[in-house]
Parts: structure tokens; C-alpha cells; sequence
């Protein structure tokens, strides 16, 4: 496969050099001859010095999917290099680094992967050709008679001579940077494919990995900050006196968000924010509940909106003699995110220049919103990424940062803002509350005719990505209720924005998070209605091959129709989120309020596979994150702020209720998907599924324990 | 003054009786290996040994401290009482690729320490419900309990 080098990352990538320094090609004749160059870096992801150490930036957040392994093992695939050989670095936040699609720097969405695996296979070849034209020209011979075979070194097999990676690195400098690279077909592949361990793993066995947590400045205070409760509501004053008095405490600041209680150990800045005395503004939302906010959803939803998608004619497919119609209502809760790291950002306005350390997913839009906050231009902010305590979309909101920044910026003191766990519960950008009208109709062969649905949320793109929905008024997202893997001849979809105080953001697997809830189990009540078995059901109406070929191993390797133990029922659904396909069959028993998981089987389609390892380590923790949530995941309203306070009010799966997990990683095509949060979707109508078939009942609204209640 | 020793390393801390002993070993002393999640004890990321026993750091007090030993994640697979169990774990949680954000692994490792000191070939139910007390929010429930069969030397 030959591919061209897109012009614009490109220049981006080959000018600037990962030390920051400008090593643009007419520069780097001169630069050698004055013996300047010392390492060989041909873009802004490899440097290769003479004594053969490879060293790799990753651009992207490590935050457990396995980006600090997946990336460099794609450019170690056309470097023709030991993967195990190269040194891994996280690399600084820069414009060099900004992932070519979206042009800022970010780890979301399920793209690195489909954004990054050709940018950085390409980055590998550069450097690999680069280094072959060294040697030919050493030599004095063609570059196409010189080899490599993946293990650092070149070959000229004519006259057996070979030479490694750093012999040639600074002659390498020296050579024009090619206009395109040949990348390897598939049956090339040494490093793509294979089960790699993880990078990172080492140090996250023996407490060394840094955290933001675990960022310590000289001279740094540790900030605990008291926020309003009530959704917009405002801080009026405030009396430090008795927060003062802690043993610890050095300074008390008010930021945007609230009171910032500064003190020499986290402990004690928390202590004395429980002696501030607030006032507050509870604003106009005091008595908002969820109770209110569903009821008024409902009558939403059962309003025109506006329309998504209209294909065919859905009323008078329902109209028809020959078909049966269904309709049903579903309703999914606020969700926080309950990363295991709660949140927190270290920071230090001095001189004229800002310094974050930070467990972040977006690294721009951190350092506009500090630049924003102190008037410092973008190129005077400078980030370290460290490793992420989990992230699930929660750590791409800038809150963190911003408090850290602001209060250093006040304080004059280097500051880590440590958020408490409920802190984190109550001050998170919740995965909306969903209410979503569903109706629809069968044929009596089993063929769905007709598809409408109504999904009324507080679409998280409307504060985060506002010009998505500027003209049409449509949360993009519905698309996972629309854009799904079956055959739907007619299809009516509405959205209608709920304007509502309480911030929403990305949530794992967002979109599909809910919408393949709605989809799915309105699925299986079509099937019902067809009188159809739901897997059956499900094979009649597919369309997308890649979504048969899943459905079928995951139905197989469960053992679909075979007889299960007295006691246990299956459920089955199919999730697709940005071209990442997961079929799952679960097995689960139902007594009372008790709900328990035995297995669930999980068939993958990721196209390309990089690492098959890390495919089934994110499929396993996606079932798991969307078992919580499905079974008891909840962010309750009332009087305008969230109920639940930690863990034992905001339970979330344990180790003893954590199902067996079967991963099914089936490769398709060239081109490699996300892995890290598709799996997600599946797993709440898999497991409704399995309770209507135990039960004969249909649970419409999560999370299932209030079902049970 | 708290006198504590930590990971074999006498410490004289001026910081408050009541100061959970997790803020003394992160802030004070320096050590970050042991996390903070929850604050309640809820989520087992900040799971120290308490003189050879499993402990939430959280929520015990550097006065209950006092006068015993403390060993953490940070010194544990090279030194100490738990040495070679912890060095099993943290070979078998490598073998069988267990982390991924990784946060919630010094106090997983440190668990499941004190649980194979007392009962070197746990059953699956000893197991679960011994680690039920650790949160792991990426869900890697399924290969900690392989790993930690693998460390103890039981077959599935």
C-alpha cells in the first residue's frame, strides 16, 4: 500500500522536532556541518540517535485503553523495529502533536485509532526510508538493494554487508524527507497483530506510575474547593475565619467556581473547607427534581421535534393491514462518570507563563481555557500529561484545570486542586437523563417495516461542540438510534434539546450509551411482536454483513437455543459506534432484587487489529463499566443538586459481581477502529433481554435495580 | 509527634492525630504509590498493611498508626514481611496483562497480599469476597482474579 503524505500534518509533523526545536530540512545541511544535529528526527513521533536508542512520542492520553502500546507498535510496524527495544515517552501538549483530524490535541470518541494508525505508520516509514537512503548512499549503492527485517538493522545482501539504525541516524538527518512512503501490506506485518504487552504496565504494578495525583510542585499548595450545590447556583460570600484556624491551612481564594481552600496537605485543605461558611445564590433551578424532569421529557417526547432523519414513509408503513405496531417508551438516568482517580489538576502562574500537570484528555482545550483565564497566549502554557486514573470522557472537561489554574493564579503559589469522591459525584457533566418515544412496525414475515422514535436529552454537543447542532437543532448523537446495523426501509427520527441546568458531557460510548439501550430493546419487542426468537429476529433484518458475521459467532460460541442451566436466561444485542461492532449474548438469573451475571460473550468487529490483547482487555472492561451502570448506576435530582454523595450511596460492580467474559476479536478489512468504549452499548439490552425471557416482563427505564425495587 | 514506621523507615510526623494515615504516607512522607478514591473506605485504593494486616489508609488515623508498621505498594516487592508474595502478585498481575488505568492496582496488589498471606491457596468464593472491598472502575475484575490464582499456584 502506497500512500501519500497528507501536505498539511505533514509540514506540521517534519518541521518541528519532538525537543520543540525547528529542524526543518534547509536547515539541516547547514545544522550538520556545524556538528549540531545529534539525533536523527524526521518528524515529530521518532528520534533515533547514534548509539540506536528509538524514542517514540505518543501524542495521545493514556488512560487504560492502551494508546501507550497500541500507537508505537504501528511505528515500530514500518520502522521495522523492535517494539520492545523502544523507549516510550508521553509527549508534551503542542501543536506538532495535534491529532490531524480533529486539529487540537485530544483522546476521545473512539479515534485515535482510526485517526493516528496511518499518520504513524507513515511516521515510521519516513523514518525507515530515510535511514535506508543513509545507508545507500554510505554504501554507494541503490536504496532497492538494501533490506530490513525488524530488527533495527539494514541489510545489502549482495555483499553481506549490514549496519544498524544508529550508524546511520545522523546521515539520515541529512536526507531529503520523501514526498510518500510505501507502507507494508497486512502479510508483511511482524508487530500489527500480535499480543504485545502493555508499556505500562510495569510501573502500575509498583505504585511508580505518576498520576495527577500524584504531581508534587516545590513549594505547592493542596486545594480543596467548596462549589454550590444547587445546579447554577452562586457563591454570594463567604467567612473563612474558623477554615483559617486548621492546622495546615495557609490561604482560602474565591475562584469561578467556588472557594478554594489552600493548604500544606489535602487533608487539612479539606478540613478547612468544611469550616467555610457559605452563602450562596441557589438560582432558579433550587427545586428541580428528576422526577419533574422526566415527566417533562415525556411530554416532550410526545411533542413534534425536530427531525433527524426521514427515509421512506413510516405512518403508512404502520398503517398497513399485514403489520403489527409496537410502541414503548424508555428512560435512562443522569450518569457520572466515577473515574477511579477522582479528578484534579496541578498548576503554577509565575513569570508570565502557566505550567499544568494534569490527568487530561484534551490537552488544547486545557491550555486555551488557561490562556483564557490569565490572559497568557497559548504558546506560554505549558502541559505535562501524566497517566489518567481512568477517564471514560470525564477528564476531556476542563473544570480541573481551570479551578487549579485560577486558584495558583490567585494564590501566587504553585496549587493541586484535589476534587473529593463527592465532589466528583456531585460536579461532574453527567451522561444526560434520555427519554426516547418509540414506535414501529413487523410484517408477518418478520421484516421491520417501519422505525420511528423521539429521543428528547440535554445533548452534551450543544455546550461542547455547539456548531454541530447550530442549524438543525439535532443532537448528532440520535445518529446511534438511526445509524444502526439493520435494514430500516422507513425511518422517522425527532430530537428535541431539554434545556436543563445540569452540565452534560461525553460519557463512555456516548451516543451508543443509550440509544442502542432504546434500540435494542425496542428490537427485541418488534421480534416479540413477530413472534420471532430475538437472535433469529435480529439475523432477518441485518443488513450489514460485518454485523451478521459478529451476531452469528457471539449467538455460536454462546450456544443460542441450547439448554441452559434451571434458573438461567440469555439475552442478545448488537451495538455499532463509529464503524466498531459488538455482539453480545449474556446469561443471567433473576430472583427478587437480586440480579446476577454469569457470562456474557462478546464478538468484536474492530476491523484491523493492532493488538488483540488490549481488543479483548477494553471489550471485557466496557461490559463491566455498562454492567454498572445498567444494574445500578444513577445520578438522582433533587431540590436542584445530586443526591448520591460516594460509593456507598453510588454503588458501582465489584469484583464479586463481575461476570465470566468471552471475547470474540474478529478482524475485518485494512482499516483499523476504535476498541476503547464500543462494547459499551450491548450489554444493558442483552441483559433486559435475558429478564423478559426469565420474566416475560420488559424493563423500559435504568438502572434496573429500581425496576426490582 | 506520630511515630510510625513506614516500609521499614522510622518517620516522626508533626501532622494531626486524626489525619488519616493516608495524607501522612502521600503528602507528608512522599509516598504516591497508595491512592486516594473515596475518602469512606468504600473503594480499597488506598489498602495499606497495618503490622501484616490489610487496612484502609483512609480511614485509619495516623494515632492508630502510632507505634506500628506500615508497608505500601512503593518498597513492597523489594523488602518486607509480604515480599514474596507481593513479588508473585505483581509477576502474575505482569503475566496476565491486569492493569489498565492502573489506579486502583496498588491497593488490588496489597489486598490480595494480605489475603494470600492467611490463606495461600484461596477458593474463587474467598476470593471474591475478599477483593470486594476494591473498586476497579476499568472493570478488570476478571484478570485480577486470574492473576491472583496465578500468584497463589491454583488452577482454574
Amino acid at each position: 500500500m502506497s500512500t501519500m503524505l497528507n501536505r498539511d500534518t505533514f509540514l506540521k509533523l517534519s518541521v518541528a522536532g519532538g525537543s520543540g526545536l525547528a529542524l526543518g530540512f534547509s536547515f539541516r545541511g547547514e545544522a550538520a556541518a556545524k556538528g549540531q544535529i545529534a539525533v536523527f528526527n524526521p518528524n515529530a513521533y521518532v528520534a533515533i540517535t547514534p548509539d540506536g536508542l528509538v524514542t517514540i512520542q505518543v501524542s495521545k492520553s493514556e488512560m487504560g485503553q492502551g494508546v501507550m502500546t497500541g500507537l508505537p507498535m504501528t511505528i515500530a510496524e514500518e520502522l521495522d523495529y523492535p517494539f520492545e527495544k523502544l523507549r516510550i515517552e508521553q509527549s508534551p501538549a503542542a501543536p506538532e502533536y495535534y491529532d490531524p483530524v480533529m486539529k487540537s490535541q485530544q483522546t476521545h470518541g473512539s479515534s485515535t485509532t482510526p485517526d493516528m494508525t496511518i499518520p504513524m505508520r507513515q511516521m515510521g516509514a519516513m523514518a525507515r526510508a530515510m535511514l535506508v537512503a543513509a545507508a545507500a548512499e554510505k554504501w554507494g549503492v541503490p536504496a532497492s538493494s538494501l533490506v530490513t527485517k525488524g530488527d533495527g538493522m539494514i541489510y545489502h545482501p549482495p555483499s553481506g554487508r549490514s549496519g544498524s539504525y544508529g550508524e546511520f541516524a545522523l546521515l539520515a538527518a541529512l536526507q531529503p524527507v520523501p514526498k510518500d512512503v510505501q507502507l507494508k501490506s497486512p502479510d508483511q506485518f511482524r508487530i500489527i497483530g500480535q499480543r504485545k504487552n502493555r508499556v505500562d504496565v510495569p510501573s502500575k504494578v509498583n505504585g511508580r506510575a505518576k498520576f495527577g495525583m500524584d504531581v508534587k510542585v516545590p513549594g505547592m499548595l493542596y486545594a480543596s474547593v467548596q462549589k454550590p450545590a444547587v445546579f447554577g447556583g452562586k457563591v454570594v460570600s463567604y467567612d473563612a475565619t474558623e477554615a483559617l484556624k486548621v492546622k495546615g491551612v495557609k490561604k482560602v481564594v474565591q475562584i469561578a467556581s467556588g472557594v478554594a481552600v489552600l493548604a500544606d496537605n489535602t487533608w487539612s485543605a479539606m478540613q478547612g473547607r468544611f469550616k467555610l461558611k457559605v452563602r450562596y445564590d441557589d438560582g432558579k433551578w433550587a427545586n428541580l427534581s428528576s422526577d419533574q424532569i422526566f415527566a417533562e421529557a415525556e411530554k416532550l417526547a410526545n411533542s413534534p421535534g425536530a427531525v433527524a432523519k426521514h427515509t421512506g414513509d413510516a405512518d403508512a408503513a404502520m398503517k398497513r393491514p399485514d403489520v403489527k405496531v409496537v410502541a414503548a417508551t424508555y428512560r435512562g438516568p443522569y450518569l457520572a462518570h466515577a473515574t477511579m482517580e477522582p479528578m484534579n489538576a496541578t498548576a503554577w502562574v509565575h513569570d508570565g507563563i502557566v505550567e499544568i500537570w494534569a490527568p487530561t484528555q484534551h490537552q488544547t482545550p486545557s491550555q486555551d481555557a488557561a490562556s483564557k483565564i490569565t490572559g497568557i497566549p497559548l504558546e506560554r502554557i505549558k502541559l505535562t500529561t501524566t497517566f489518567l486514573g481512568g477517564g471514560f470522557g470525564r477528564k476531556g472537561e476542563t473544570d480541573f484545570v481551570e479551578d487549579a489554574v485560577e486558584a495558583s493564579m490567585k494564590a501566587g503559589v504553585p496549587v493541586k486542586v484535589v476534587y473529593s469522591r463527592e465532589d466528583d459525584t456531585q460536579h461532574d457533566y453527567y451522561r444526560s437523563a434520555n427519554t426516547s418515544v418509540f414506535s414501529g412496525a413487523v410484517d408477518s414475515t418478520g421484516k421491520i417495516v417501519a422505525y420511528k422514535l423521539h429521543n428528547v436529552n440535554t445533548s452534551q454537543f450543544k455546550r461542547a461542540l455547539p456548531f454541530l447542532m447550530a442549524k438543525t437543532g439535532v443532537d448528532p448523537s440520535i445518529a446511534g438510534s438511526t445509524v444502526v446495523v439493520y435494514d430500516l426501509p422507513n425511518v422517522h427520527a425527532e430530537y428535541t434539546y431539554h434545556d436543563l441546568p445540569i452540565p452534560t458531557g461525553f460519557w463512555r460510548a456516548p451516543s451508543t450509551n443509550w440509544n442502542s439501550f432504546a434500540t435494542e430493546v425496542f428490537i427485541d419487542e418488534l421480534a416479540h411482536a413477530a413472534g420471532k426468537d430475538p437472535y433469529e429476529f435480529r439475523r432477518m433484518n441485518i443488513k450489514d454483513p460485518r454485523a451478521l458475521r459478529a451476531l452469528d459467532a457471539a449467538a455460536e460460541k454462546a450456544g443460542w437455543g441450547k439448554p441452559l442451566p434451571p434458573g438461567v436466561y440469555r439475552g442478545i444485542a448488537i451495538t455499532l459506534l463509529s464503524n466498531s461492532i459488538a455482539a453480545n449474548v449474556l446469561e443471567a438469573s433473576f430472583s427478587g432484587k437480586n440480579v446476577t451475571v454469569h457470562r456474557v460473550v462478546v464478538a468484536t468487529d474492530v476491523g484491523m487489529v493492532i493488538n488483540p490483547a488490549i481488543v479483548e482487555a477494553q471489550a471485557r472492561s466496557s461490559v463491566n463499566y455498562a454492567l454498572s451502570a445498567a444494574l445500578m448506576g444513577k445520578a438522582t435530582i433533587e431540590k436542584g443538586r445530586v443526591v448520591q454523595n460516594n460509593f456507598y450511596d453510588a454503588p458501582v460492580l465489584r469484583h464479586n459481581q463481575a461476570p465470566a467474559i468471552e471475547v470474540l476479536v474478529m478482524p475485518s478489512g485494512p482499516t483499523a477502529f476504535g476498541t476503547g468504549e464500543h462494547c459499551v452499548g450491548a450489554v444493558a439490552p442483552a441483559l433486559v433481554g435475558a429478564y423478559f425471557a426469565a420474566t416475560g416482563k420488559r424493563i423500559r427505564a435504568l438502572p434496573i435495580s429500581d425496576a426490582l425495587a | 509527634m506520630i511515630s510510625v514506621n513506614i516500609n521499614g523507615e522510622q518517620h516522626e510526623l508533626d501532622v494531626a492525630p486524626e489525619m488519616p494515615l493516608l495524607w501522612a504516607i502521600r503528602d507528608v512522607v512522599g509516598l504516591t504509590g497508595t491512592k486516594f478514591g473515596c475518602g469512606v473506605a468504600e473503594c480499597g485504593c488506598c489498602t495499606v498493611h497495618l503490622d501484616g494486616n490489610a487496612v484502609r489508609s483512609c480511614s485509619t488515623s495516623c494515632a492508630n498508626a502510632h507505634g506500628k508498621q506500615v508497608t505500601t505498594i512503593d518498597v513492597a516487592g523489594q523488602k518486607g514481611e509480604h515480599k514474596a508474595i507481593v513479588a508473585r502478585l505483581q509477576e502474575a498481575w505482569i503475566v496476565e496483562q491486569v492493569p489498565q488505568c492502573g489506579y486502583c492496582q496498588s491497593g488490588q496488589i496489597m489486598q490480595a497480599a494480605a489475603l494470600l498471606a492467611k490463606t495461600p491457596k484461596p477458593t474463587d468464593e474467598q476470593i471474591n469476597t475478599t477483593m470486594a472491598g476494591n473498586i476497579c472502575r476499568c472493570g478488570a475484575y476478571q484478570s485480577i482474579h486470574a492473576a491472583i490464582k496465578r500468584a497463589a499456584g491454583v488452577t482454574a
